[in-house]
């Protein structure tokens, strides 16, 4: 396959994994965290961690965008489905996101309610068009890389008067959510999370571009390398990380320079602005409430959001007490550390939401890396 | 089921329909067996009329038995279609154990309202499928229920066939220090059906891998002195390669180590895998085969897979291993581990 095999070359990766192993200084630790999910499943389904030096470690950031959705906002989804009567669209890995009463929206299905995986926006869009008699609400989630397209639906809808199709928003913003995990007291109190770097968004910095990372990298003094998804792009951007360690900056550098520029796709941006204003604050599973964190849909597109058509109102559930995904997320515990892990809470039942996705940091871990915990214990 | 010809007007294949008393076991029942089921799936047990079909008993050798529900969505896809996929999955089911599969039955579910035509390029297919595997359709029943209680058609077929006296191959036999091979290229019937989903209307050239494989273990078995050397022998439907192997995995009590670089699949098969986000390990197949054996034989069995046309694509993609936990395990083409679970949750309903 044409620019995917050359990035999963194996002699390559040796080749950087024998960069990395010799620039490392012994008695440093390097703590990574790898915000975006696509990078948690890569460095899980390659192998990467096995080929790094034992002081560097990976942690596993809050950027899968169904591990972040708070259960509150998947019951809005079901009530909407089970007692509206409403056609429901979403993206597949939101189907199995647990939420109150044991529900989820594939178990809503079950129940009877009509609920549709689709694989984009537009899919939800055209359902609308083909049935006019049904209420059609597309349950939007996700980072900056979602965004756009259901922007664009949301701008087509209203072009054609499309009365009977409405958007849940529930897109999140990265910088912010970045930012928050750098302010958390845990990150001010020193050796609590000790965060050397991060891996920077692939995806989402090819819409919003490099320039939003600038300031944290500053005030925070950590450094930032926006990588590519594929495995060797995820070796390179931690070899460049090493090195902005042992050379004591915190710069903003570009590893996805193929795509990522740093201005970002000023037309996407723009649709989004022109559809989307930001939330005064939304709850983020594992992290709470944080601040202008997430979109909503301005009052010009009101007849197509859902929430105001249906005057549906936001309420927070707590998780189950024993679920760690918070912690997790932030960086503060790992997977293991969680009692229900692997034992109540596995990826046919998940528990908590770091178990639903393959891009979440427990299932990634479950279903990748569970031998490593198992031959260490049995040595 | 001597109707009188002429007595009754013929069966409009052309547009008719489904409707409840096809399904009554009146005339309507009756004129639909004797128009489009006897005359397809014809042979002297079927001729006998009788609700039960009166086999002759093998001379010697172990029963092998196996049953198979098909509720595919679309019915029809590249590379065949739920008649044909019917017969070659039971007679997989049976293959399976070293047997030489004998005779089929099939029962239909058909919902009300469905084309008579469809029914019968349906019906024909699998006529077609069975008489080329040589495994004839000795009884049936047909089923109707009211429109909306089932989606089309649903095909229910059972096989019968004989394994020869002490051949023991099952999920249980797999030891350590065994090689797998596998017959061919993986994914390609769940990549062919997706294909064809509404919301994923891409083009493909990618067909589904739909056959029988009894000939090719028969072929198997024959290039071994001592076929007590095969072990195990699986076809990866659902789930595909690696839930069947860990399936195996855990019936053993055994683990075992892949060769990414090693496990064939098609590259149209792995740009669609990727756009979907599938991983091929994880998808369908209809036509393949996983075979376990003892380590001296593994070039000879190999050898074989590839000498029939069925298996020219045959790989040798790891080794099974001493392990409790029954972990199956990967070395990836990129340089690291990882380990291969088992299918959580749905990844493509509705595929057999």
């Amino acid at each position: 396959m044409k620019y995917i095999k050359e990035f999963r070359d194996g002699e390559s990766a040796r080749h950087i994994a024998a960069n990395i192993a010799a620039e490392v200084h012994p008695d440093t630790a390097y703590n990574f965290m790898e915000f975006c999910g696509g990078h948690t499943h890569a460095i899980s389904r390659y192998g990467i961690a096995d080929m790094l030096p034992p002081n560097v470690r990976m942690i596993h950031g809050p950027g899968c965008p169904v591990c972040v959705l708070p259960i509150g906002r998947v019951d809005l989804a079901i009530s909407l489905a089970l007692d509206r009567g409403v056609i429901l669209c979403t993206y597949g890995d939101t189907m199995r996101v647990p939420a109150s009463n044991g529900l989820s929206l594939i178990k809503a299905k079950a129940r009877g309610a009509d609920v549709r995986m689709v694989y984009s926006a537009h899919d939800a869009l055209k359902l609308a068009k083909q049935h006019p008699e049904r209420e059609v609400v597309f349950f939007a989630i996700g980072f900056e890389t979602t965004t756009p397209p259901t922007a664009l639906v949301l701008r087509d809808a209203k072009a054609r008067g499309l009365n009977n199709f409405s958007v849940l928003c529930c897109h999140v913003l990265t910088p912010a959510a970045i930012t928050h995990i750098l302010a958390s007291s845990e990150a001010r109190e020193i050796g609590t999370v000790p965060l050397d770097g991060f891996i920077g968004p692939a995806h989402v910095s090819i819409v919003i571009g490099s320039q939003p990372y600038v300031p944290f990298a500053q005030t925070y003094h950590k450094p930032v390398v926006i990588t590519g998804f594929e495995p060797l792009d995820v070796m390179q951007g931690i070899l460049m990380l090493v090195r902005q360690v042992n050379s004591g900056r915190a710069e903003v550098e570009n590893e996805f320079s193929r795509v990522v520029t740093p201005g970002g796709n000023v037309t996407a941006q723009t649709i989004m602005a022109e559809v989307f204003e930001l939330r005064e604050s939304f709850e983020w599973r594992g992290l709470g409430e944080v601040p202008v964190s997430a979109l909503q849909i301005r009052q010009e597109f009101a007849d197509w959001d859902a929430e105001r058509k249906f005057d549906l109102h936001y309420a927070s559930v707590p998780d189950h007490k024993q679920c760690e995904c918070g912690a997790i997320l932030r960086g503060v515990k790992r997977p293991a550390d969680c009692k229900l892990f692997g034992t109540v809470c596995t990826p046919e039942s998940p528990m908590g939401s770091c178990m639903v996705s393959n891009e979440g940091a427990c299932a990634a871990h479950y279903s990748y890396g569970r031998f490593r915990i198992v031959a260490h214990a049995d040595k | 089921m001597s109707t009188p010809k002429n007595y009754l007007r013929p069966i409009d294949f052309k547009h008719g329909h489904i409707d409840m008393t096809h399904g009554a076991g009146g005339r309507a029942a009756a004129q639909l067996i004797n128009e489009l089921f006897a005359k397809a799936f014809d042979n002297d047990y079927l001729r006998q009329g009788h609700d039960g079909a009166l086999l002759p008993l093998p001379a010697a050798g172990q029963l092998v038995m196996a049953t198979d529900g098909h509720v595919i969505s679309p019915l029809f896809f590249p590379g065949g279609d739920i008649g044909c996929l019917s017969v070659h999955g039971t007679i997989n089911d049976v293959a399976m154990s070293g047997a030489k599969p004998l005779y089929l039955a099939a029962s239909f579910i058909i919902e009300e309202g469905f084309a008579l035509a469809e029914l019968k390029r349906i019906v024909e297919s699998m006529a077609a499928a069975a008489r080329e595997a040589g495994v004839p359709v000795v009884t049936g029943d047909t089923k109707v229920v009211e429109k909306g209680k089932g989606d089309g058609v649903f095909i229910s077929t059972t096989g019968i066939g004989v394994a020869p006296p002490g051949l023991c191959i099952d999920g249980r036999q797999a030891k350590e220090g065994d090689v797998i091979l596998v017959s061919g290229t993986l994914g390609d019937h769940g990549v062919a059906v997706m294909s064809l989903r509404e919301s994923l209307a891409f083009e493909t050239a990618i067909e589904s891998d739909t056959a029988a494989l009894h000939t090719l273990v028969q072929a198997l078995l024959q290039a071994l002195p001592d076929t007590h050397t095969l072990h195990v022998l699986r076809d990866p439907t659902r789930g595909g390669l690696a839930t069947t192997l860990n399936e195996i995995a855990r019936q053993s009590q055994v683990g075992m180590v892949l060769e990414e670089s090693a496990i064939p699949v098609l590259p149209q098969v792995a740009a669609a895998c990727e756009l979907l986000g599938l991983d091929p390990l994880y998808v369908a197949n209809e036509g393949k085969l996983i075979a376990i054996c003892a380590p001296e034989v593994a070039d000879q069995l190999l050898a074989a897979m590839r000498a029939h046309p069925l298996g020219q694509n045959a790989q040798r993609i790891g080794t099974v291993i001493e392990d409790s936990h029954c972990f199956v395990q990967m070395n990836t083409t990129f340089g690291g581990r990882r380990v291969v679970d088992w299918l959580s949750g749905e990844q493509l309903p509705r595929i057999c």
